[in-house]
């Protein structure tokens, strides 16, 4: 939950089509989600091929996520095998059908990805590839070469040579990767990627090199240039309280506490589920249910939206609603308050969950004479954060 | 005395004419900051009315800055043409740009600061994606509301919006010299070293608070630098001890940081740096009196 990073991470199969798109090598593949789909996948590919199970987690391989397949029947039963299966509370519902890959010789690892400390891009690049990265970074990190790169300038093939030679690839490889690094590099600028990484870029019996594995992860704050980029997100795997959120435009993440949150700014509403969780602390050590910010300059329409995905929320037992009016304007919010609220009641909902608001700044005096006006049981208004932190986990505790 | 920004400051609007800008920059000259201009390419040479003030609107930045001597420029441009706004900001050399835009792609905003780096950083780039400065009483370059708190004794940094607004609220009575909001997006201009730096050498500054976030490094970083040049007293916060982890699937930005990023982490280093931290806002608030009063 990095404010400003608005990330969508890619499956393998996605981030092997853009490398593709863009020259990076790969072996051919395709994506399927019945296992009866793998025996014509394989045949296409000549009869044998690699079941791999598309899972956002680390670890499929040694999971049993990663099955060879000799014939097309073999491959039918690999894939029974995988999809469906756990990896690490990651349901597989995609594999994907790879061809197999010729004699792995060595294993290397690339990547570019922004370094946030120096404000740049930066390229890594291994010859102690297809393990864990982490793991090369902290134990051996003289193998892992790091070189900024500037933004402006990029990564011509000279570029690509110092990196190469910065972590220390064979002669025989070197011009080879640094062909990669290049068309990776297209990859990066060309998508808006706060990540691509190839893992294990691999030297296979032939001398070639070859990307086997990938992860992308995408800017979404770049989509109004790449429209192709909606069709990658995985809408599936959202919960269905996000998606509705996400929908209306709502910044939401459901997390597995008993006390709705909703205010305005990241900020704020993380310092929101701080305070609220310390709060709980007293009271049966309830924990906030969610993070939602409405943004700055909320209307009550935006408001009114916010409290309905928070009431639907089954686990929520009360409402924390916390703003300090910056541009949102406290009357804006009290209104969509009593808006939510009478809107639930004529879809005939029964709202039964106390909500404690706290308002703050621009005119919080006429928000706050809203409230009062409006004078729902439900609704209490307390007039510091702490205290109404406090109020909103001891009604979530007494329900 | 102030950072950054004061009532000499000459400020015009990059995205004045459209609906966020035309709003904010009516608050803005209510608050007393003296709005020279406002650039837009289309509508150079016509002027407009706010409420009886007129605002000539240039074509672009280097023209404003010839025929005003302006020296802030603050910058309310859609997000798909904000580094185009910033690099024009960059080209024209002006002292001090301010960054409101939300959302600009992490691209954008890379380019943009490797672009003022090679021209040798004469312009400072505060945000993206943040409130922006205000110097109470004297001029405010931003959305901070100008009318939480007064003039005072207080210097503040902060990555987020409405926490700056929370802070500044809690310690109305006190007040401040300047309120800088620097933005929590992975690339910013100004950091909190930047700002604890000019605190620092400000005389009037007696306190300085700095709020920070998790993600990043920056608030570490931030320690190490108060520990080695900072003699003023400092308070701080963090935003995030319960929020959940990214949706990651790798770890690779940790190695490149050096750092978990987690609030826990942050908050042990400013402590190590004798910063006092508080738990929640109104904590740090408490914190701060008590330094003030030591």
């Amino acid at each position: 939950m990095e404010k400003g990073l608005t990330r969508v991470d890619l499956f393998e199969y996605q981030a092997r089509d853009l490398f593709a798109k863009h020259g990076v090598p790969v072996l051919a593949g395709e994506v399927i989600d019945t296992p009866e789909a793998a025996r014509e996948a394989t045949e296409r590919l000549g009869g044998k091929s690699v079941v791999k199970a598309q899972v956002k987690v680390g670890g499929r391989g040694k999971a049993g996520g990663v099955k060879l397949a000799a014939t097309p029947d073999e491959a039918v039963a690999r894939a029974t095998d995988i999809l469906g299966m756990d990896i690490k509370g990651h349901t597989v519902h995609k594999v994907m059908i790879a061809e197999t890959a010729p004699e792995i010789i060595e294993e290397y690892y690339v990547s570019y990805l922004l370094d946030r400390t120096n404000r740049t891009f930066l390229a890594m690049a291994s010859v102690a590839g297809g393990m864990d990265i982490e793991e090369v970074a902290a134990t051996t990190p003289e193998k892992l070469a790091k070189v900024p790169v500037d933004s402006n300038e990029g990564v011509t093939i000279e570029k690509a040579r110092e990196i190469v030679a910065q972590a220390k690839f064979p002669a025989e490889v070197a011009e080879k990767v640094a062909e990669v690094m290049v068309t990776l590099w297209k990859t990066f600028v060309a998508e808006d990627a706060l990540l691509v990484e190839v893992n294990p870029l691999a030297k296979v019996a032939n001398g070639d090199v070859i990307a086997l594995d990938g992860k992308v992860s995408l800017d979404e704050n770049a989509d109004f240039r790449q429209p192709e980029h909606e069709a990658l997100e995985d809408k599936a795997a959202a919960n269905p309280l996000e998606a509705a959120a996400k929908a209306k435009g709502l910044n939401y993440v459901k997390l597995d506490g008993e006390v709705g949150i909703i205010g305005n700014g990241a900020g704020l509403v993380m310092s929101t589920l701080d305070v609220v969780a310390y709060a709980g602390e007293n009271h049966g050590n309830v924990k906030p249910a969610n993070f939602l910010d409405i943004g700055g300059g909320a209307s009550a329409e935006v408001m009114a939206n916010g409290l309905e995905i928070i009431l639907g929320d089954p686990d929520v037992k009360s409402v924390f609603v916390n703003v300090f009016g910056g541009i949102t304007a406290c009357d804006e919010v009290a209104n969509g308050i009593v808006q939510a609220l009478e809107l639930l009641k004529s879809k005939g909902e029964a709202v039964t969950k106390p909500l404690v608001v706290r308002l703050d700044g621009n005119n919080a005096e006429l928000g706050r004479k809203i409230l009062s006006d409006a004078n729902h049981p439900l609704v209490q208004r307390v007039d510091t954060m702490d205290g109404a932190a406090d109020k909103a986990a001891e009604l979530a505790a007494a329900k | 005395m102030a950072i950054f920004l004061t009532k000499d400051s000459k400020v015009i609007v990059q995205g004045m004419t459209g609906a966020t800008g035309m709003k904010h920059t009516k608050l803005m000259l209510a608050d007393g900051t003296n709005i020279v201009g406002g650039v837009n390419p289309r509508k150079a040479g016509t002027s407009v009315d706010f409420d009886g003030t007129d605002v000539p609107v240039f074509g672009s930045v280097k023209e404003a800055m010839e025929k005003t001597g302006a020296d802030v420029s603050v910058l309310f441009v859609p997000p798909a043409f904000a580094k185009a706004a910033v690099v024009e900001a960059i080209d024209a050399e002006i002292p001090l740009a301010v960054v409101i835009t939300e959302g600009i792609a992490v691209h954008d905003s890379a380019a943009f600061w490797a672009y003022a780096s090679a021209k040798g950083n004469k312009t400072r780039i505060i945000g993206p994606n943040c409130p922006g400065l205000i110097t109470p009483g004297q001029s405010n370059a931003g959305i901070i509301p100008g009318d939480i708190t007064k003039p005072g004794k207080i210097g503040l940094v902060s990555k987020s919006g409405t926490l700056t607004y929370q802070m500044m609220y809690e310690l109305r009575d006190i007040g401040f010299t300047s309120a800088v909001g620097i933005g929590g997006d992975p690339v910013i201009g100004t950091t909190h070293i930047d700002a604890l730096a000019a605190f620092e050498a400000d005389p009037e500054t007696e306190l300085i608070v700095m709020i920070g976030e998790i993600g990043g490094d920056a608030e570490e970083r931030a320690a190490d630098f108060i520990k080695a040049n900072v003699t003023k007293p400092v308070v701080g916060y963090v935003a995030g001890f319960t929020a959940p982890e990214g949706k990651t699937m790798g770890h690779a930005g940790a190695i490149v940081s050096g750092s978990s990023g987690t609030a826990q982490a942050k908050k042990e280093a400013l402590e190590a740096a004798g910063v006092k931290v508080g738990k929640t806002p109104s904590e740090t608030a408490r914190l701060a009196r008590a330094a003030l009063s030591a």
